[in-house]
C-alpha cells in the first residue's frame, strides 16, 4: 500500500518502486516483474511478496532477462523489470537497444542504486551514465522521479505509456516533496518554486539538494526558481525555454553531466539561442569514490551548498 | 509423412533458394550462403510443422519463430512472402532505401516477425519469455529458435540455454543451424562448440542430431519437440551455401551476394 509521508520526510524512492508495482499488481493481471537477484535492493521484493504467481528471478543474467522481458511483451504481458541501474541498463545495452528499443516491445525499465547518492558501494554500483545512454536511446521514455510518491506516479506511468519506459530509482534517502501520489505525465515538469533571479532544473536525488540551494540564496535576496525535470524524455521542452530566459539556469543530476539532462538543456539553450548561462551540476568526466552520499555531493561538487555556490558566481559573471 | 509431402517441401525449398539467390543479387549485398544452410528447416517449419495465419500474423495461438541468427533474414523472408504474410515482390527490395525488407529482420516494420535480431545471441531469450506468457496463460502454442553454430560463441546463448531447461520450457524448441562456418572462417577453428550434444545434455537438453536438409529426419524431429518430456534441442548438420556447389562450404561466401553472371550459373546448377 502507498505508505503516508509529509514533505521533508526522508525515504529512499525505491520504496515507491515497490508500492506502485503493488499497486498495479491489484488492477492488472498482465504484469509480470522480473528481476536478477536484487528484487530485495530494488524493492521488487514488494511486489514478488504479493503476486508470486507473476514475479520471476531470472538469476544474474541482465541480457537474458531483458530480451526474454521482450518476448513476454510480444505475447500481450507486461514486463517490469528491475535491477541496479549499473547493471540493467550497461550489461543488457544491446539487449535494451534490440528487444525493447527497436523492436519497440512494451517493456518497463527501472534502475535503482542510481548516481552516486548510492554512496558506499564505490563506482562499480553507483549509475552515473544511465541517463546519457537512455536518453540517447531511440523509442524510449525516461523518468526521474523526485522522491517516493513521483516513483508511485511513475511507476504507474511507465504501465499506461505504451512502449519502452526506463525509470532510475535510489537507494539514498531523500526528502519527501509531494504531498501525496502526483500526476504525473509524460513530457511534462513540475515547477516546485518560482523565482525571478535564476533557475535550477533538477531530477532525482538532485531535487533535495536544488530546493535545499533555492532556500540558502533566499536568505540572501537571490530568488531562484526549482523545476523538476522528472521526465527527461521527453523533456519539457516549453518549461526549459521559460526557465531559459533567466541570466543563469543550473541543471542539477545525479549522473555525468555529459549526455543527460545538462546536455539536454544545453542543446535547448544553444538551438535557440537563449539567453541563460547554464551551469552544469553532476558527476564532472569521471569516477566517483565510495563515501556517504552527503560527503560525495560535497566532494562532487553537488551539494546544495555547492549548487548555491555556483548559481551565484555565474550571477556574477553575468552582471559584470 | 508421405512422399509426396516430401517432394512438395523439396520443390518449395527448390523456389525459395531461388528467390533467396535472386533477391541478394538484386541487393548486391545480403547472406545467401547462410540462409541457404537453414532453408530446408525453415521451409519444414513454415510449410508444414507451424500453426500459423498469414492473413493474421498476430493470432495469438500461433507458433512462434526467431531466427536468432538474424543475418539469415533472406530465408525468412522468403518463406514470409510464399506463405502470404506480404507480396512476393517486396523481395525485390530487400535491403533498398524506403522499402520494407531490413537487412536484418524488424519486427515493427514486417508482418509475420516476431522480434527483430540481427546482433546475435538475444533471439533464444526472447523466444523463452514468449514461451514462458504462453504457459502462464494456458495457450499450447510452440516456440521455435532457430541459432547459428557460430552464434552460440555469444555469451547470452548459454544464458538462454540454461533458462529453457531450468524453467522447464519444453514448449521450446532450440534448432541449431550447425553449418560449421562464420564470418571469419571455421567455426571450430574460431572457437570448437564441440562437445556440442553433451554440453546441451549437461544443461538439461534432450538432443537429437539430423541431416538438416532431409525433410525425413527434419519433420519427425520437429513433431518429437512438442512432446518431448525435457525441452528439445536439434542439432541440424547442415552445409553453407547448400544447393549451388561453387558456395558450398565456402569460408569466402558469408556476407557475399553473387554477381548477375554468377546467378546464373548458380540457377543452372541448383539442385532441385
Amino acid at each position: 500500500m502507498i505508505a503516508s509521508y509529509k514533505p521533508g520526510d526522508l525515504v529512499a524512492s525505491r520504496d515507491g518502486y515497490g508500492d506502485g508495482l503493488v499497486q498495479l499488481g491489484e488492477n492488472h493481471p498482465d504484469i509480470v516483474v522480473v528481476d536478477a537477484d536484487l528484487a530485495k535492493s530494488t524493492k521488487a521484493i514488494v511486489f514478488a511478496k504479493k503476486f508470486p504467481s507473476h514475479f520471476k528471478y531470472m538469476g544474474i543474467c541482465e541480457a537474458d532477462m531483458v530480451s526474454m522481458a521482450a518476448g513476454m511483451a510480444r505475447c500481450g504481458k507486461v514486463p517490469f523489470v528491475s535491477s541496479f541501474a549499473s547493471f540493467l541498463v550497461k550489461r543488457a545495452l544491446d539487449q535494451i537497444r534490440v528487444s525493447v528499443a527497436y523492436s519497440q516491445t512494451n517493456v518497463k525499465l527501472t534502475g535503482s542504486h542510481a548516481g552516486i547518492a548510492t554512496g558506499q558501494d564505490g563506482p562499480t554500483g553507483q549509475s552515473i551514465l544511465d541517463l546519457a545512454i537512455m536518453r540517447a536511446m531511440p523509442n524510449f521514455h525516461v523518468f526521474v522521479p523526485a522522491d517516493y510518491y513521483e516513483t508511485v506516479a511513475c511507476t504507474q506511468a511507465m504501465y499506461d505509456t505504451v512502449g519502452p519506459c526506463y525509470m532510475r530509482t535510489c537507494r539514498e534517502k531523500t526528502p519527501i516533496v509531494f504531498d501525496g501520489v502526483p500526476e504525473f505525465r509524460p513530457g511534462q515538469s513540475v515547477l516546485l518554486r518560482e523565482g525571478t533571479d535564476a533557475s535550477i532544473v533538477a531530477c532525482g536525488a538532485m531535487i533535495g539538494e536544488a530546493l535545499a540551494a533555492a532556500a540558502l540564496l533566499e536568505k540572501e535576496k537571490i530568488s531562484v526558481s526549482v523545476l523538476n525535470a522528472s521526465s527527461l524524455k521527453p523533456l519539457d521542452s516549453k518549461a526549459i525555454d521559460r526557465e531559459a530566459q533567466k541570466s543563469v539556469l543550473v541543471s542539477a543530476e545525479d549522473a555525468t553531466v555529459n549526455g543527460g539532462l545538462g546536455s539536454a538543456i544545453a542543446e535547448r539553450i544553444a538551438e535557440n539561442r537563449w539567453p541563460a548561462r547554464l551551469v552544469r551540476v553532476g558527476v564532472q568526466d569521471t569516477f566517483a569514490e565510495s563515501g556517504q552520499a552527503h560527503e560525495l555531493f560535497e566532494k562532487y561538487g553537488m551539494s546544495a551548498q555547492a549548487i548555491a555556490e555556483k548559481l551565484k558566481n555565474a550571477l556574477k559573471q553575468e552582471r559584470k | 509423412m508421405n512422399d509426396s509431402e516430401i517432394s512438395s517441401l523439396k520443390e518449395k525449398a527448390y523456389l525459395l533458394r531461388q528467390d533467396i539467390l535472386k533477391m541478394t543479387t538484386k541487393a548486391a549485398s545480403g547472406h545467401p550462403t547462410t540462409s541457404m544452410s537453414c532453408i530446408d528447416l525453415l521451409s519444414a517449419l513454415y510449410f508444414h510443422e507451424m500453426k500459423h495465419n498469414p492473413k493474421n500474423p498476430e493470432w495469438q495461438e500461433r507458433d512462434r519463430f526467431i531466427l536468432s541468427k538474424g543475418h539469415g533474414a533472406p530465408a525468412q523472408y522468403v518463406c514470409l512472402a510464399h506463405a502470404g504474410y506480404f507480396p512476393k515482390e517486396e523481395l525485390n527490395h530487400l535491403r533498398q532505401i524506403n522499402s520494407m525488407l531490413q537487412g536484418h529482420p524488424d519486427r515493427v516494420k514486417i508482418p509475420g516477425i516476431e522480434i527483430s535480431t540481427g546482433s546475435l545471441g538475444m533471439g533464444l531469450s526472447v523466444g523463452n519469455g514468449m514461451a514462458y506468457a504462453g504457459k502462464m496463460d494456458g495457450l499450447p502454442y510452440q516456440t521455435f529458435v532457430v541459432m547459428g553454430d557460430g552464434e552460440l560463441q555469444e555469451g547470452q546463448c548459454w544464458e538462454a540455454l540454461w533458462t529453457t531447461t531450468f524453467l522447464g520450457l519444453g514448449n521450446v524448441t532450440v534448432i541449431i543451424d550447425r553449418n560449421g562456418l562464420q564470418n571469419d572462417g571455421w567455426v571450430k577453428e574460431t572457437k570448437d562448440p564441440e562437445p556440442l550434444a553433451a554440453k546441451l545434455e549437461a544443461f538439461g537438453f534432450e538432443t537429437i542430431t539430423i541431416n538438416g536438409h532431409d525433410f525425413r529426419e527434419i519433420i519427425p524431429a520437429l513433431q518429437k519437440s512438442r512432446s518431448a518430456q525435457k525441452p528439445l534441442a536439434i542439432i541440424a548438420k547442415t552445409v553453407k551455401g547448400k544447393g549451388v556447389p561453387f558456395m558450398e562450404n565456402n569460408p569466402d561466401f558469408h556476407g557475399k551476394a553473387l554477381s548477375p553472371e554468377q546467378l546464373t550459373e548458380a540457377l543452372k546448377g541448383l539442385e532441385r
